[in-house]
C-alpha cells in the first residue's frame, strides 16, 4: 500500500474511533475532556497527537471493565495478566475483535513463511495467557492443521514433532533451546528435526540466541511481537528477511516518542514504542504506552511489504523483567511481603539462564530479628509460605532464599530490586 | 536452671562463621558449647558462652541477627547408655526435645549436653522433680 493510502485509511479509522470511544467509555470521554480535545477536531492521523496517552496505571486503575467501550453483552472472550500490584491487567474481545485477532495472527504465520495447508505446534500456554489462543485463532484462519499442545510436557512435544512431522513451531525462544537440549538427552538429534520455522516471543532473545535455535535445530528462527492490552501475539512479526518486525499499523498505529518528554523521535532513533488499536471494539486503547524501546523505520522491505518495521525491543522504560513469557514486576514482590506478618518489603530478584536451560528466578528476603527463630523448621516454614505467596502473585515458580539483613545490594540508599543475570 | 543460649542466623556465605567468632573473640567471650543447624541456603549457629548478655549486645552492635532461647544443660554419664538414660526420662515424662547438642569442655567426669526443649520450663520442673543434675549459669560462666 502507498504511504498516501495507509495514512487515508488509518485516519478514516482514526476519525471513527474517537467518537466511538467518547460516547461509550466515560473514562476515556473525561480524560479527552481533560486534555481539551474534542472529538470532531480529531481530522486526520496526524491529529493523533493532541489526545491523551494512556497506560498501565490507567488498566489497573479502571480494573476490570473502565476501559471497555463496547457493551457487556458483546464482549465473547476475555484474558488476564498479572498487573504491577493488586489487580491484574483485564483485556476483552468483541466477536470483531476475535476475528481480527484471527486476522493480524494469520497475517503472522504467513510473515514467518508458514503457509495454508502446513502444520502448526502450538508451544505456547492456552489460557488466560493470550500466547495459545492467538496462535490458535490464527492458525485457523490460515487453514493449517493444528496441534494444541500448549506448553510443558517437552517428551511429548517431541514425540509430536516426530510423529506429525509440523513445518512450524510456535513457543518461547528459551523453551525451543530446552527442548534441543531434552532432544539430545532422548537420543534425537534435533538438526533432523521436522520444524522448518520457528515463531519466537513473549520474552526477550537476542541475535545469538537466533543463530543458536537455527544452527541446533535446522530451522529458520522469527521474531514475534505482541502485548495482550493490544490484542495479544499478533502486533508485529519478522518475515524471513529476518530484517525488523513487520507492524500491522493499518489496525495498530505505532508512534515511538521520548520517554521523558514525550516527543516524537527522529525515524530510526530509540524510543518507547505507543500503539493506539484503530479498528478494536471492546477495549480499543488510546496512545497506550507499552514501556518497550525500540526504533521504528519506514522504507520498504526486501520482502516486498511496505508496512513500516520495528526493531527487537531494546529494553524497557520500568522496571518490568519477562521471565517465561511472564511480565514480572518487583512491586508485585513488594506487595506479598508487606502482606506477611514480620517480613519487611527488603528483597532482590536473580533472574537466571543457564545455557540451555529456562529462567530461574530467585528471591532473596531478608531476615529480620522479629522473625528470626533458633528453630529452622521455623524458618523454613517462613520460607515455604513466602515462597507459596510470591508464586501465586507471579504465576511461575521461584526460589525463596532467606538471607541476613542489609546485605541486600543498595545504591543511593534505593537497593537494586533486580539483577538479571541472562546474558540475551 | 534454665541457661541461655545465643542463635545467630548465617547466610551460606564464605568466612561468616568464622566473623562471628573471630567478633566474640576480639570481645572476650569464650565459646562453651555450639553447634550450626544448616539448610541449603542458609544456618542457624546456637552457642552457648560464658558472657552471654555481652555476646547479644556486640553481636547485634555488628549486624547479625540474633536472639536469645532458654536451654538446660546436663550432665550425662559418659559412659555406654548413658544418654539412653537421661532420654528415657523425658520419653517417660512425655517431654518433646527439639534439638541437642554437646558442649565443647567437662568439669567433671561426665559429659555436658545442651538440650533445647519444647516446653523448657515443663522440663526443667520435671528434670529437677526426677533429680538430674542440670548445669547452672555459674558452672558455665566458670568453666
Amino acid at each position: 500500500m502507498q504511504p498516501q493510502d495507509m495514512k487515508k485509511l488509518q485516519s478514516d479509522y482514526l476519525k471513527k474511533l474517537i467518537p466511538y470511544i467518547y460516547n461509550n467509555c466515560p473514562v476515556y470521554k473525561k480524560k479527552i475532556d481533560d486534555a481539551g480535545v474534542k472529538p470532531d477536531q480529531i481530522k486526520s492521523i496526524d491529529d493523533i497527537k493532541r489526545l491523551p496517552f494512556t497506560t498501565k496505571i490507567d488498566m489497573r486503575d479502571n480494573y476490570p471493565y473502565g476501559l471497555f467501550s463496547a457493551k457487556d453483552k458483546d464482549v465473547v472472550e476475555i484474558h488476564i495478566s498479572s498487573g504491577t500490584t493488586g489487580n491484574p491487567t483485564l483485556v476483552g474481545y468483541t466477536r470483531y475483535d476475535v476475528s481480527l485477532w484471527s486476522d493480524v495472527m494469520a497475517r503472522t504465520i504467513c510473515c514467518a513463511g508458514g503457509e495454508p495447508g502446513d502444520t502448526i505446534q502450538i508451544a505456547y500456554g492456552y489460557g488466560l495467557f493470550t500466547g495459545g489462543l492467538g496462535f490458535h485463532y490464527g492458525a485457523l484462519e490460515m487453514g493449517m492443521k493444528i496441534i494444541p499442545t500448549s506448553s510443558g510436557q517437552t517428551a511429548r512435544q517431541l514425540k509430536i514433532m516426530q510423529d506429525f512431522k509440523p513445518r512450524v513451531i510456535a513457543c518461547t525462544p528459551s523453551y525451543v533451546l530446552y527442548m534441543a537440549e531434552e532432544a539430545k538427552a532422548m537420543g534425537i538429534d534435533p538438526a533432523k528435526g521436522n520444524w522448518k520455522i520457528g515463531i519466537f516471543g513473549a520474552e526477550p532473545w537476542s541475535e545469538s540466541m537466533r543463530k543458536e535455535i537455527e544452527q541446533v535445530w535446522n530451522m529458520a528462527a522469527t521474531d514475534v511481537y505482541g502485548l495482550s492490552e493490544i490484542i495479544g501475539p499478533g502486533v508485529a512479526q519478522e518475515c524471513t528477511h529476518k530484517d525488523g518486525l513487520h507492524i500491522y499499523s493499518d489496525v495498530f498505529y505505532p508512534e515511538i516518542i521520548d520517554p521523558k518528554t514525550d516527543q516524537e523521535v527522529k525515524e530510526g532513533e530509540s524510543g518507547e514504542l505507543v500503539i493506539t488499536t484503530l479498528t478494536k471494539q471492546a477495549i480499543p486503547l488510546i496512545r497506550y504506552r507499552t514501556r518497550d524501546i525500540v526504533s521504528i523505520r519506514y522504507d520498504k522491505c526486501k520482502c516486498g511489504r511496505t508496512s513500516p518495521r520495528i526493531s527487537k525491543i531494546k529494553g524497557r522504560t520500568d522496571d518490568m523483567i519477562i521471565v517465561r513469557g511472564i511480565n514480572v514486576f518487583p512491586s508485585q514482590i513488594e506487595h506479598v511481603l508487606l502482606g506477611i506478618k514480620g517480613t519487611q518489603p527488603h528483597y532482590q530478584i536473580i533472574v537466571d539462564r543457564k545455557a540451555h536451560q529456562l529462567d530461574e528466578v530467585e528471591v532473596l528476603v531478608e531476615v529480620e530479628e522479629k522473625i528470626f527463630s533458633d528453630e529452622v523448621k521455623k524458618l523454613n516454614e517462613l520460607s515455604a509460605k513466602i515462597k507459596k505467596e510470591i508464586e501465586a502473585a507471579l504465576s511461575i515458580g521461584v526460589k525463596v532464599t532467606l538471607v541476613e539483613p542489609k546485605t541486600i545490594q543498595r545504591s543511593e540508599g534505593k537497593a537494586k530490586r533486580i539483577i538479571d543475570k541472562r546474558t540475551i | 536452671m534454665k541457661l541461655t543460649q545465643i542463635s545467630v542466623f548465617l547466610e551460606n556465605r564464605k568466612g561468616r562463621l568464622y566473623e562471628v567468632c573471630s567478633l566474640l573473640g576480639k570481645t572476650g567471650i569464650n565459646i562453651r558449647a555450639l553447634t550450626i543447624a544448616e539448610t541449603e541456603s542458609f544456618g542457624v549457629l546456637r552457642i552457648v558462652v560464658d558472657k552471654s548478655d555481652l555476646a547479644i549486645k556486640t553481636l547485634k552492635a555488628n549486624n547479625f541477627v540474633a536472639n536469645l532461647t532458654d536451654v538446660v544443660a546436663i550432665e550425662v554419664g559418659d559412659k555406654p547408655g548413658g544418654l539412653a538414660e537421661i532420654l528415657k526420662v523425658f520419653a517417660d515424662s512425655d517431654i518433646n526435645v527439639e534439638y541437642m547438642y554437646g558442649f565443647v569442655e567437662k568439669f567433671s567426669d561426665n559429659a555436658l549436653l545442651v538440650f533445647r526443649f519444647e516446653d523448657t520450663d515443663k522440663a526443667a520442673k520435671i528434670l529437677a522433680d526426677k533429680g538430674v543434675k542440670v548445669v547452672t549459669r555459674r558452672e558455665i560462666e566458670g568453666l
